[in-house]
């Protein structure tokens, strides 16, 4: 008997998601791949073909130029270590700023919770450019800190913050903590209060009782934050240019001056697929362990 | 509730020592905002006993076992554990352990790690902790389960890991709310007798909350029967079954016929008491001294009234007492025993169940059947309030 293969209601909700992965994540993927494996040159588009006819039979050429190339300059090695250290330090404040906010709201009254989400939200209703060239007004020799302090008697000359690493850390750490504390706030929310209880009936202090309960049960949480920020700030590239040192680059804004500036898009494709694998290994580390989580469940 | 197992309770070992209040609970009252979940409890508890709170949802008992805990605290009143105010000591301090209903194991831990818990607080070594964890974990049966998870266990195998991680710190004092609820009635029977023996073999004292009386009645050496806050009776079961203090406790507990009527003789040994609710006059036996006139209240449970088809002899035809004709409206056979619902002359329903002694229907009642219903003048308890 013929099966008709049925466009049922499951199929249609996972291929749907499915199909967006495909057109907008893997091809641009594969292309981005393809490019970093041509060599540069001077035409429209600016890369050599991969595959080339020679006298009717067809010769693949793959040119692993570009990946040699990027570590043989210490500029990209080293953006990709200031890189992964800005996303890490930011990713920990945020944790640490974060964790105290997310546990506060979802200890607070239930009618208070919704207020309190909203605000952390609030800022994403302002331009995300806009929100960081405000830091510039704040940070700058003549900004709003600087002559506070100034006026205040607490400085005498203004304090250089902008273009600093404390700036960049300062700029990613306000942008990116909503998406630590939600998640984070998502978990504690659904943490049970008897077992907090039973923590103090058995001995155990506040603090205790934390570190041995809520903690290690908001693991998930911390994983799931700490991704959301670190990932795209390791990628971030408006932060550290509009905040940054002008000395030391970020690996976003390396990617983005070799295809614009040197319109060299081998090298800056290479570059694109590095770091992306560089954020695969915790994204693939962070599966694993929420898999765990879902099997002891 | 099943009233036949209530009276076939089994004889529980008393050994509390009835001078010594273990806890003493003094005028004590839990306010949230105008509502007082506790009203001015004052109770004594002794050491070694099982004391059961009992009451429906929202009658306090559980708010006064979690200011035992030190999770509620009062709003006005005091709590001594064995002389000591507890008013200023948080539950991390206490000499108390609970047993929480859902059990509240800590997900992330094994039962060997769940049990531990409470002894690594105490800085207790790590070779006496193994062997206290697996020594309790032998009490409760559960010995061999120690590396699992608590998502990987049974709800009676949570039940006794829960209980053994309450125990482990040996405690004086274990607090039990709803200890058995979640567990099946066949468990749920088997495990009341666990946790007598259990309690016998520490010699803890127990608080339980629960809002089954028959749990209630099983379990405890004392029960405090609570309503909208209040302590209604404080008695052992049989107190409180055979001889309950007021209107309240006699129809929480167990099914009870109830009828108001006005006291007519007040002299001799026994009170007269005129029904027109039920069309005869009650003689109570055994009854509280009551006020010629005065308006009481007489309950008689439905295992005490006996059901015959003839009126029984040596009654004056005049003037009937404690005797009254009705029609079988409704019979529910219940294995062990049957459940008559007849209705008297007088339109009222009244309850009456009988035990089924031997095999085959002995009194092969049928509904509509015309019957005479007796009983003995021990059997009303007469309530004044």
């Amino acid at each position: 008997m013929l099966r008709i293969p049925q466009l049922s209601g499951r199929r249609v909700v996972a291929g749907i998601p499915i199909l967006w992965l495909l057109v907008l994540f893997l091809i641009p993927f594969i292309i981005v791949f393809r490019i970093s494996l041509s060599e540069v040159r001077l035409a429209i588009p600016p890369y050599t073909p991969l595959l080339t006819w020679h006298h009717g039979s067809p010769s693949l050429q793959l040119h692993w130029s570009s990946y040699a190339f990027l570590f043989t300059d210490s500029l990209y090695v080293s953006s990709y270590l200031y890189s992964l250290k800005v996303a890490a330090v930011s990713t920990l404040c945020c944790l640490l700023i974060g964790y105290p906010m997310a546990y506060a709201i979802a200890r607070a009254a239930p009618a208070s919770r919704s207020v309190l989400l909203m605000l952390i939200v609030l800022p994403f209703w302002t331009s995300f450019l806009l929100r960081v060239y405000a830091w510039i007004g704040l940070l700058k020799n003549n900004g709003v800190i600087n002559n506070v302090l100034l006026w205040l008697g607490v400085i005498h000359h203004p304090l250089v913050l902008l273009q600093t690493d404390f700036a960049v850390y300062i700029g990613i750490v306000y942008s990116y903590l909503p998406f630590m504390i939600l998640p984070l706030y998502a978990n504690l929310e659904k943490h049970d209060g008897a077992l907090l209880e039973a923590a103090a009936d058995l001995g155990a202090r506040p603090m205790r009782a934390f570190l041995r309960i809520t903690l290690p049960q908001s693991l998930a949480g911390i994983l799931a934050g700490s991704l959301l920020v670190f990932i795209p700030a390791v990628g971030e590239y408006v932060i550290p240019t509009l905040l940054g040192r002008p000395d030391q680059l970020m690996i976003g804004r390396v990617l983005s001056d070799e295809f614009f500036e040197n319109r060299d898009w081998p090298v800056a494709s290479a570059v694109a697929i590095l770091v992306l694998l560089l954020l695969v290994i915790p994204i693939m580390w962070f599966q694993r362990l929420e898999r765990r989580e879902l099997e002891a469940q | 509730m099943n009233t036949n197992t209530a009276v076939d309770t089994p004889p529980v070992p008393v050994t509390a020592d009835p001078a010594s209040a273990y806890v003493r609970i003094a005028n004590l009252t839990k306010r949230f905002g105008d509502f007082a979940a506790v009203d001015e409890v004052t109770l004594d508890i002794r050491r070694g006993e099982i004391f059961c709170l009992l009451g429906g949802s929202g009658s306090g008992k559980t708010t006064l076992l979690r200011m035992l805990a030190g999770f509620e605290s009062p709003t006005s009143g005091t709590i001594y554990i064995d002389g000591e105010d507890m008013s200023k000591v948080p539950p991390y301090e206490r000499p108390v352990n609970m047993m929480f209903q859902s059990y509240a194991l800590f997900p992330h831990m094994s039962v060997a790690k769940n049990v531990a818990f409470g002894l690594e607080q105490e800085g207790v070594a790590r070779g006496d902790i193994k062997r206290q964890v697996g020594e309790i974990l032998d009490i409760v049966k559960m010995g061999s389960f120690g590396a699992r998870k608590p998502h990987q266990l049974s709800g009676g195998q949570r039940q006794r890991v829960a209980l053994a991680r309450a125990l482990v710190k040996r405690p004086k004092l274990l607090l039990l709310d709803e200890p058995l609820a979640a567990l099946d009635k066949k468990l749920r029977e088997h495990t009341q007798f666990e946790l007598i023996s259990i309690q016998q073999r520490l010699g803890v004292t127990f608080i339980v909350v629960t809002h089954d009386q028959e749990e209630a009645m099983t379990l405890g050496t004392r029960l405090g029967v609570m309503n909208h806050g209040r302590i209604a009776q404080v008695g052992t079961p049989s107190d409180i079954y055979e001889s309950p203090a007021n209107r309240f406790v006699a129809d929480f507990i167990g099914s009870v016929n109830m009828f108001e009527g006005q006291v007519c003789d007040a002299g001799g040994d026994c009170l007269r008491i005129a029904c027109t609710e039920l069309g005869c006059t009650v003689r109570a036996e055994r009854a509280r001294a009551s006020a010629a006139g005065a308006t009481v209240w007489t309950a008689i449970r439905p295992e005490k009234i006996n059901i015959s088809r003839r009126p029984p002899a040596a009654q004056p035809a005049a003037a009937p007492e404690n005797l009254v004709r009705g029609t079988v409206r409704e019979i529910a056979y219940m294995g062990d025993m049957s459940i008559y619902l007849v209705q008297i002359d007088s339109g009222k329903m009244l309850r009456v169940t009988l035990p089924n002694v031997t095999r085959g229907l002995d009194l092969p009642l049928t509904r509509e059947e015309s019957v005479w219903l007796s009983w003995h003048g021990t059997s009303p308890v007469v309530l004044t309030e």
